[in-house]
């Protein structure tokens, strides 16, 4: 998912200012305007650079209707203004329409992201008469062979279309998600086509970010540079044409950058999730970082307070935990020393340099060798699933 | 479907928010905003009233008129400017046009 309002885009008139808690920076965190809530992380998608972390909370550990419900009304109570149901596949869950409709009803703004291949039109009905305000569905190139091959989940690309023109039928507004990696990126100008034919309102171009299931699947997705840069070209391109038809989010991969990404708007500053299990999280892939621990909405303290108290929360929090280069750097308040998690995955540091950086000792290294899988021929994938993984048939990729 | 795309503002369109993008009034910040799509906008004390008299029924040149009229201020200058805000709008695909009543 791409980072939650905080894209702000050149060209924005004063009388519309995108919203960004900039005064609350330093001392305070005011509460995120948007929540993003995982609430499962069952799915019948495979995809190989799922966002979700490699530990995967069973059914048995989730929250249950009753727990949702409260979490959402203390959300509202405490000034978040939007919902992202995600997850897994938030479908999987039977008592989705009456969680939304819960949100709803407490005045959330409500958003599915979801893989469409469990919705019945029947149910889409429901969901919108629950008052969900928009659909996202993700989407894994533009024909079956490759798509499916990438989710691992055979007719998953039909059912989707199906899905998106029940969406669109019903009223409901509508963005295409597309998931850009190395074996896919050659699809982009007719992505933007099919998103125009599903009359979209909305597409967002996320390039594969690597941490969790998509770092173990890196030689098998990272793109090219020649290919990044054709892929921004064409974003670019498209925006002018398609704008006020189709707006596009772009998310770049930061790894052929100089600068990294300020991830999150920077930890515990305008962002958490909600794990499937209730753990309040900084980002979705915190839980990566071991020797942290993280409250749950079950814990004795309300949402809050785990958001402005907890030791999770504060540890990377503002610019007082940073070492060097981070420590004494003109871009400390900018980008905040970048991505936590890929830090971690790829120092064994949290609090180390995001190697995205130029500035950090192993920024030359790691992305050499990317740079490498990018050009070598593995195209196998590790399919994401319960079991820690399977490797694809080599006969497939 | 949400409505024609690629609208063009004029005198005589009448304008309204989509489903997908909603005016509120936030509590706990204490602003009115726009809530849609992974975006949350933050509309001016003009922008406000300008959407909330955008109900799908009136055009753009009433809600001129009554600003004219509420402000003792030129109604050319605001005609212009209230297009202008919401030409914006609706390049970013927050706003749609009130569709013919159909029976």
């Amino acid at each position: 998912m791409s980072d939650v309002l905080g894209n702000i885009q050149p060209g924005m008139s004063d009388s519309l200012a995108v919203l960004e808690k900039q005064r609350s920076t330093a001392e305070t965190f005011g509460i995120p305007l948007a929540v993003l809530l995982e609430i499962t992380h069952r799915c019948p998608l495979q995809c190989p650079y799922c966002s979700n972390p490699v530990e995967l909370d069973r059914s048995g550990k989730e929250l249950t209707t009753d727990e949702w419900k409260k979490v959402l009304s203390e959300l509202a109570e405490i000034g978040v203004l939007q919902v992202h149901f995600s997850g897994g596949e938030p479908t999987a869950r039977k008592d989705l329409v009456e969680l939304v409709k819960h949100a709803s009803d407490a005045g959330l703004y409500t958003n599915l992201i979801t893989s469409a291949v469990l919705l019945t039109r029947e149910r889409l009905s429901e969901l919108a008469d629950a008052g969900l305000c928009h659909v996202q569905i993700s989407f894994q190139g533009v024909e079956e062979g490759l798509a499916d091959r990438v989710a691992g989940y055979k007719n998953g690309h039909r059912k989707k279309l199906e899905v998106a023109k029940w969406t669109r039928e019903l009223d409901l507004p509508l963005t295409v998600n597309a998931v850009m990696h190395r074996q896919n990126l050659h699809q982009l100008p007719d992505i933007i086509q099919m998103a125009i034919d599903l009359d979209a309102d909305r597409l967002e171009v996320a390039n594969v970010q690597y941490y969790g299931w998509a770092l173990k699947n890196r030689a098998a997705l990272m793109p090219t540079v020649a290919q990044l840069d054709e892929c921004t070209r064409l974003v670019e391109e498209a925006r002018e044409q398609l704008k006020g038809r189709l707006t596009i989010d772009y998310v770049v991969p930061d790894y052929y950058a100089l600068r990294p990404k300020k991830c999150m708007g920077g930890w515990g500053r305008q962002f958490f999730n909600i794990s499937p299990a209730g753990k309040v999280l900084p980002c979705h892939a915190a839980e990566s970082i071991t020797g942290l621990d993280f409250e749950s909405v079950r814990s004795n303290h309300s949402i809050a307070w785990i958001w402005q108290n907890s030791e999770a929360f504060n540890r990377y929090r503002g610019t007082g935990w940073m070492k060097e280069p981070c420590k004494s750097c003109e871009f400390r308040e900018i980008d905040f020393g970048g991505c936590r998690c890929q830090a971690f995955a790829l120092t064994g540091d949290a609090a180390n340099t995001d190697p995205a950086c130029a500035l950090s000792p192993l920024h030359e290294t790691i992305f050499k060798q990317a740079e490498r899988e990018a050009e070598g021929e593995t195209n196998r994938f590790l399919y994401r699933n319960f079991a820690g993984g399977t490797l694809e048939s080599e006969n497939d990729a | 479907m949400a409505g024609p795309r690629n609208i063009s503002v004029s005198e005589a369109s009448r304008p309204v928010l989509p489903r997908h993008a909603k005016l509120k009034y936030d509590e706990t910040r204490q602003v009115w905003v726009i809530l849609a799509p992974e975006r949350v906008l933050a509309p001016d004390e003009i922008a406000v009233e300008v959407l909330q008299l955008c109900n799908g029924e009136r055009n753009v040149g009433d809600v001129a008129d009554q600003l004219a009229a509420k402000y003792a201020a030129p109604r050319e200058a605001i005609l212009t400017d209230v297009i202008a805000m919401l030409q914006d709008l609706a390049d970013k695909g927050f706003l749609t046009e009130a569709r013919e009543k159909t029976s």
